[in-house]
């Protein structure tokens, strides 16, 4: 049983990479009409700008927090008002082959200055430890990646759906012409929509820096297991990417610890399966 | 909404007649190269990668559709074609046979599920199924994990051709390539052809036509997945070995560049295109990663600013579809 919990926390951890991962696709894909496959080599950025934040500026886990999304935000930013903004209008494959350009560019660069080993980041000494909760063990650092990642989704939802600024983004998402009409700077909101997504993905590379290690290609491959999320999930509701985000870490957990040898391939078959039954995604409007 | 290949010129007799000079050219310039000192194993694997990237360009230049996961094809017609010549020790063309055969059967089954969805989550679909061929290959017992299948006998192909000559053996891949070749210009072309780029154009026109766009698009799926498995065959004999790189979502990657380089939805252009991809992993083998830097840069610059690639620009310039 103690194995059971543990890959279910395993799977937890994992869905709180996939929910904040799938939610900056949704979000971006919303505004932009892209699917950024940037995300993955961004979710990596996050986690070597909080590596480089603690051993150059000897900057802590905490503060890494915020800093390191909101770094690799301008980042996002700069891409989006350098080249994204170009493809208004184009087809949305173009958006697809020009982020995967960007991702391999990006990869490529850290590959070459760190190798495809892994650098240590430890867990910050508040965090370590763990507490016994009768039924099993609980490393305190990966309750808190859990909760926080929880935390985290649900302000983005109640900030797009509960909110004045959520709102207009709906609107800008629905009919942009019309919302620049009543005086709302548009372009302002993409370049933002673009850093918020990004900086999502960045906050869930710091998350994972204590627990998978700081490698270039980190990202590379998760990127590909979010997409079969979106795929499964839809990208029309914010709370049914998180849903499906979380649940799908969850199933991948209970699939490591009853038949390990289908835990890289459960996620596709899932998305096999969801295609055969209901083309559209679980929450999905027709695409 | 400007669509992947909006420059593309309706096909008149003189086009017909530009291209098949071209076509000429092309091949006798093919056939020239043994008697020119090029390394002809450069060439081999060029041309490969060359009827790959033209079975992709049938489903992105003439049906619209992005495959992420053209790899699947090659890397499991490869594998089957290996495995078919080096355990059962079938001879060359049968091994070849086995290999399409396989990635007939996997088109099938792949283009069933990935043609529910349109646009950007066809895309990710057909990645998401070849990462999901990846660890397959990876875990199964007849791929050898991360060795691969190495040490391929090259055999005689129809008892006469003994393909371990370097000549004979780059004259047959030639013929596959050129075999194959004609037979994607000839799909273009076709009936079923036009209707697909019909569908290109204008889906909810065409449905409202009668046309079963699914069904077209399905075809269409199968024909480019089991053309890319032909090369993936051909390769085996070139490279003697099958491995998990032909599988890899870098590959499929590779695929799209050299397209994108060539032209979208120009007949030439996947030519050009993976001549040109290939000759520069060639010279810049040395520079260890920063090869991917360089290809991400390509995809950035042609995305932003060349988008016809370049036998679309040439095409663009002398108003010609080539």
């Amino acid at each position: 049983m103690q194995a059971l919990y543990a890959q279910l926390l395993v799977g937890l951890i994992n869905g709180s990479f996939y929910a904040l991962l799938s939610l900056g696709l949704a979000v971006i894909f919303g505004m932009l009409n892209i699917i950024n496959f940037a995300h993955g080599a961004l979710y990596m950025m996050g986690a070597f700008a909080a590596y480089f934040l603690l051993n150059v500026g000897g900057i802590s886990y905490w503060w890494a927090l915020l800093l390191a999304p909101i770094i690799v935000g301008i980042f996002g930013m700069i891409l989006e008002r350098t080249m994204l903004k170009f493809l208004t209008g184009l087809d949305h494959l173009y958006g697809l082959l020009l982020t995967f350009g960007i991702a391999l560019i990006v990869q490529g660069v850290f590959q070459n200055y760190f190798g495809s080993s892994g650098l240590p980041y430890a867990i910050p000494d508040q965090l370590k430890g763990g507490m016994n909760l009768g039924f099993m063990f609980l490393p305190i650092y990966r309750g808190w990646v859990v909760v926080f990642s929880l935390v985290v989704c649900l302000g983005t939802w109640f900030l797009i759906e509960k909110t004045r600024l959520g709102a207009y983004l709906r609107a800008a998402t629905e009919n942009p012409t019309l919302v620049r009409a009543f005086g709302i700077n548009v372009p302002r909101m993409i370049t933002l929509t673009y850093g918020l997504g990004v900086g999502l993905a960045a906050l869930a590379g710091v998350l994972s820096a204590p627990i998978n290690q700081v490698r270039p290609l980190m990202g590379a491959d998760l990127i590909i297991v979010v997409f079969a999320v979106v795929v499964i999930g839809g990208m029309g509701s914010i709370m049914g990417s998180i849903i499906t985000g979380f649940a799908l870490g969850v199933i991948e957990g209970l699939t490591k610890y009853f038949y390990p040898e289908a835990s890289n391939t459960v996620v596709f078959v899932l998305m096999v399966l969801v295609l055969l039954v209901k083309p559209t995604g679980l929450t999905g409007r027709a695409a | 909404m400007t669509a992947l290949t909006d420059d593309t010129l309706p096909v008149t007799p003189r086009a017909m007649r530009d291209e098949m000079v071209l076509f000429v050219v092309m091949a006798v310039l093919l056939a020239a190269v043994p008697f020119s000192g090029i390394y002809p194993f450069f060439v081999m694997q060029a041309l490969c990668f060359a009827l790959l990237a033209c079975a992709f360009n049938l489903l992105i230049g003439y049906g619209g559709l992005l495959s992420f996961g053209h790899a699947m094809f090659m890397g499991t017609a490869g594998y089957c074609s290996a495995h078919a010549l080096k355990v059962w020790a079938l001879p060359p063309e049968l091994g070849v046979l086995v290999g399409i055969a396989a990635a007939f059967v996997l088109s099938i089954i792949t283009g069933y599920i990935s043609i529910r969805r349109q646009g950007i989550y066809f895309s990710m679909i057909t990645l998401a199924l070849s990462q999901l061929l990846y660890f397959i290959y990876l875990q199964a017992p007849f791929t050898h994990g991360e060795d691969g299948i190495q040490g391929i006998p090259q055999g005689h192909m129809f008892g006469v051709l003994d393909l371990s000559k370097p000549t004979v053996l780059y004259y047959v891949v030639l013929v596959g390539f050129l075999a194959g070749f004609l037979l994607i210009y000839r799909i273009i072309n076709s009936p079923f052809g036009e209707v697909l780029k019909s569908i290109r154009e204008n889906e909810p026109r065409a449905i409202s036509l009668g046309y079963r766009t699914d069904q077209y698009k399905f075809l269409a799926f199968v024909l480019s997945g089991t053309l890319a498995g032909f090369a993936g065959a051909l390769k085996v004999f070139v490279a003697q070995n099958a491995s998990l790189t032909d599988v890899h979502w870098s590959m499929s990657g590779e695929v799209v560049l050299m397209t994108l380089v060539g032209g979208l939805g120009t007949i030439f252009g996947p030519v050009v295109g993976a001549f040109v991809i290939i000759a520069m992993q060639q010279y810049l083998a040395g520079f260890g990663q920063w090869v991917t830097v360089i290809q991400g840069s390509i995809f950035v610059i042609c995305v932003l600013t060349f988008r016809r690639g370049v036998i679309g620009e040439i095409a663009h310039y002398f108003r010609r579809s080539l």
